[in-house]
């Protein structure tokens, strides 16, 4: 079997490249990352013609090989670098019609690193409707290459791009521009001193700022007969050579490409002007938030109920089925409710990924920043931060991921503190508990209290993060330059593949990333819980029939039993069953309820005397004064790891064994504190629900804010002042209330 | 001297040359070059930032990037 062609796909944004990865791929492609890093690398697997594979791997999108990001300074590395793996047998540069002028400068850059490179000219179908007519054979002949005309909108031309690819060996690999006219004298000193290298390739090096290849670097500077110059003169010629390259490219297109802008239509004009309108833009814009906060908390609820019933449903055919022990135990309680808690999320994770990448693929998101940008200023953050902000209602990781996009070093880092304060997904399920448990259900103008709540803990959040940003504004003393710049690309319909590949992948990258650490939390808890060292747990049984027979049951056993038979004879006198037998039946449901109270209170002191338990009470002094008692506290606790576990630790604790949220829910209710008040009430409610508006609970962000800022320093500096600022108020609340 | 800036509503100008300053690689990179024309297509809200025609590229920029770039104001006779 002969090697598969390495094939790179690079381009500017928006110029269609995704969509021609995804016809040439198809399914056949993985989402992974690049090793330490957070880029997503896209790669699959391409058929050609007459039997050849193609790896295709889409890279980031940039608009040249002068980098400023992360994302765009990995282009520039795989292409320096013959011996990676991936490096291209051919690249494959995507152009978008309209744009040519300003993609062709790409495409001569790649060109002068003498890689084989084809081009397409993408969104061909648009031609007629812009007035645009191309002579290919003539372009063909000046840029010394090979072109596809492509439209993946009405997929013409992938079949042509594929016989390119497969017959890379006929492209020319010869520069377009010869990198000594850039300046003769400097690169002629630089191939006295390196005679046998590419001088283009030695100019990249140079010129590069992000720190990428720095061993490279230094041999250049080390180099004893080569001066280079200061950083003010290489960017003269950095300037001289982006003028001689479109010099190249209009002499190019004058000949080959001609506009007729009579022939021009566009909604462009007429759409700018509504949607970027003073009123009309905004208001827009708040419509649509809406509908995105519409179906993230209400159309999602229903598959989320389904989800939900299906898990506690699995949860107890394995206990049922399975033989008991250790490993059911685990299986059930454990691992099955675990995931249960990650899948539960999909519904809403998937809902907003499908909005955001509509607003992206149709152009409209850029409008958005348009219109935010002076708005966000005064706070210390970008048009660009409302992104984030937005996707941060789902889930950090992504969020923190979306600011890459943000030009100035000290907007993007005040973004990425800031944006674990918006309400993610996480913190939902907690909230809808304890909302559902401490508030009323009154209504005040014709609202309920409970949604009222839950909105005013959206716009606390909010109004959170844009306060701190402003507090952070005035604290960090970053100089960084503004360099504020987003493209308006044209409106287009979003392709209903691309929009389903980014939801189908955001999706699977949240459920396995989150998932493994949720996983992990519940399969560590239950051994926690279900373990322990001391003689009162190994003697667990014993003290409590002891107890039993001495002092009867519990306040809350007897109350459970009460409540039962309660619910029970209702519902019996209503079908009209006979005095009589309601007596027996009740004997024996009585006596099978004592029976399920006596296990429940065994296992409530064994779990107090595991070692969760004995951990719990440790840690009780610090959660006391914000009315928690330690079963509370473990479940803040193991919350730092990710929030989403509180409703599932309390289940475990509770040893309620599933995660139907009603059980949960009663059980909750019913807890007593020392004094035989409910343990779940206004007070400790409110505190609760502040203490998760404000902490930093999620180690994944904490992992990501890292990575994205290469230090320790910010996350650290994020799970200090927000917990720290959460215990703060959580404390007042209660001491407030109570 | 007349910046991309000063600018109305549908103005064009042609963009001067910049040998004293020098503007960020990105922007010329986006075809912001001497002899360019540049048109001023919106402006946000708030009157800042500006929505541009650089030469073909639809791009918005803050004022005070705007201000960096002269350029020569081409006095448009005909309403727009």
């Amino acid at each position: 079997m002969s090697k598969n062609i390495n094939v790179a796909l690079i381009g500017n944004p928006n110029t269609g490249k995704t969509s021609v990865f995804n016809q040439l791929t198809g399914l056949n492609q993985k989402v992974g990352n690049y090793p330490g890093i957070t880029v997503e690398k896209k790669e699959g697997i391409c058929k050609l013609p007459r039997g050849v594979k193609a790896h295709i791997l889409d890279l980031p999108g940039t608009y040249s090989l002068n980098t400023t990001s992360l994302d765009e300074s990995l282009v520039v590395e795989l292409l320096l670098n013959k011996n990676d793996k991936d490096y291209p047998d051919v690249a494959v540069v995507i152009s978008d019609v309209e744009n040519l002028k300003r993609n062709l400068f790409l495409f001569t850059q790649i060109k002068d690193l003498k890689i084989p490179t084809i081009l397409v000219i993408n969104m061909a179908d648009r031609m007629s409707r812009k007035g645009i007519s191309l002579d290919v054979a003539a372009m063909e002949e000046k840029l010394d290459t090979k072109i596809a005309l492509v439209s993946t909108r009405k997929r013409q031309g992938i079949d042509r791009l594929k016989e390119l690819i497969a017959d890379y060996k006929n492209i020319s690999s010869a520069p377009n521009l010869d990198a000594k006219r850039i300046s003769p004298e400097y690169f002629e000193r630089l191939q006295r001193t390196f005679p046998n290298e590419d001088l283009y390739k030695l100019w990249l090096v140079i010129t590069q700022d992000v720190n990428f290849m720095p061993i490279e670097k230094k041999r250049i500077q080390d180099a004893t007969d080569f001066t280079t110059k200061s950083k003010e003169e290489l960017k003269k010629l950095q300037h001289k050579e982006t003028v001689l390259r479109y010099q190249f490219i209009n002499n190019t297109l004058k000949e080959t490409y001609k506009v007729d802008f009579l022939a021009a239509k566009g909604l462009r004009g007429s759409l700018d002007k509504l949607l970027t309108h003073k009123v009309f833009g905004y208001l827009i814009f708040f419509v649509i938030l809406l509908t995105i906060f519409q179906a993230i908390f209400d159309w999602s609820s229903y598959p989320m109920d389904f989800i939900d019933e299906q898990f506690a449903m699995a949860s107890e055919w394995v206990k049922n089925t399975l033989p008991p022990g250790i490993f059911t135990d685990l299986l059930a309680e454990g691992i099955i409710a675990g995931i249960g808690g990650i899948v539960i999320f999909i519904p809403q994770i998937a809902f907003l990924f499908l909005f955001i990448s509509l607003l992206e693929e149709s152009g409209y998101m850029s409008r958005v920043v348009f219109l935010m940008d002076r708005l966000m200023r005064p706070f210390g953050l970008s048009g660009k931060s409302i992104v984030p902000l937005i996707s941060g209602t789902a889930c950090a990781i992504p969020a923190v991921m979306a600011t890459r996009t943000i030009e100035n070093w000290k907007e993007r880092l005040i973004t990425i503190l800031v944006t674990p304060f918006t309400t993610c997904s996480a913190r939902l399920p907690v909230y809808l508990i304890l909302i559902a448990l401490v508030i009323p259900k009154g209504t005040f103008l014709g609202l309920s209290y409970q949604a009222l709540t839950l909105m005013l803990l959206y716009l606390i959040g909010f109004g959170m993060a844009i306060f701190s940003a402003m507090v952070l504004n005035k604290i960090l003393k970053i100089k960084s330059r503004s360099l504020f710049m987003v493209e308006m690309p044209t409106y287009r319909l979003p392709l209903f593949k691309n929009v389903a590949y980014t939801v189908l992948e955001k999706t699977k990258s949240f459920v396995f990333g989150a998932g493994k650490i949720i996983l992990a939390i519940s399969i560590v808890l239950w051994f926690l819980g279900s373990n322990g060292y001391s003689d009162d747990f190994k003697n667990a049984e014993h003290i409590v029939s002891e107890r039993i027979e001495k002092d009867g049951l519990s306040t809350y056993s007897k109350n459970y039993i009460q409540n039962n038979v309660a619910s029970y004879r209702e519902a019996a006198l209503a079908d009209g069953m006979s005095a009589t037998v309601l007596q027996d039946s009740i004997t024996v449901l009585t006596e099978e309820l004592k029976e399920r109270a006596i296990a429940q209170e065994i296992s409530s002191y064994k779990l107090e005397h595991s070692y969760i338990g004995q951990a719990g009470k440790a840690f009780e002094p610090f959660v006391k004064p914000l009315g928690y008692d330690w079963k509370i506290g473990i479940a803040v606790l193991t919350s730092f790891a990710a929030r989403e576990v509180f409703v599932g630790t309390l289940a475990t604790i509770y040893s309620v064994g599933s995660d139907e949220e009603e059980t949960i829910k009663n059980r909750m209710a019913a807890e007593l504190d020392d004094e035989g008040r409910p343990l779940f009430n206004l007070a400790s409610g409110i505190s609760l629900m502040l203490f998760y508006a404000f902490a930093m609970q999620c180690m994944s962000t904490l992992a990501i804010v890292k990575r994205e800022t290469n230090s320790w320093k910010w996350p650290l500096f994020q799970l200090g002042f927000m917990s720290v600022f959460a215990y703060i108020v959580a404390l007042i609340a209660y001491q407030l209330l109570i | 001297m007349a910046t991309v800036a000063d600018l109305i509503h549908g103005q064009k100008g042609i963009i001067k040359d910049f040998s004293e300053h020098l503007l960020p690689i990105k922007l010329l990179e986006l075809g912001c070059l001497p002899g360019n024309s540049v048109e001023l297509v919106q402006v946000a809200p708030l009157n800042d930032p500006i929505y541009i025609n650089l030469s073909g590229s639809h791009i918005a920029i803050r004022r005070s990037l705007a201000e960096l770039i002269e350029l020569d104001i081409i006095e448009e006779t005909q309403a727009p």
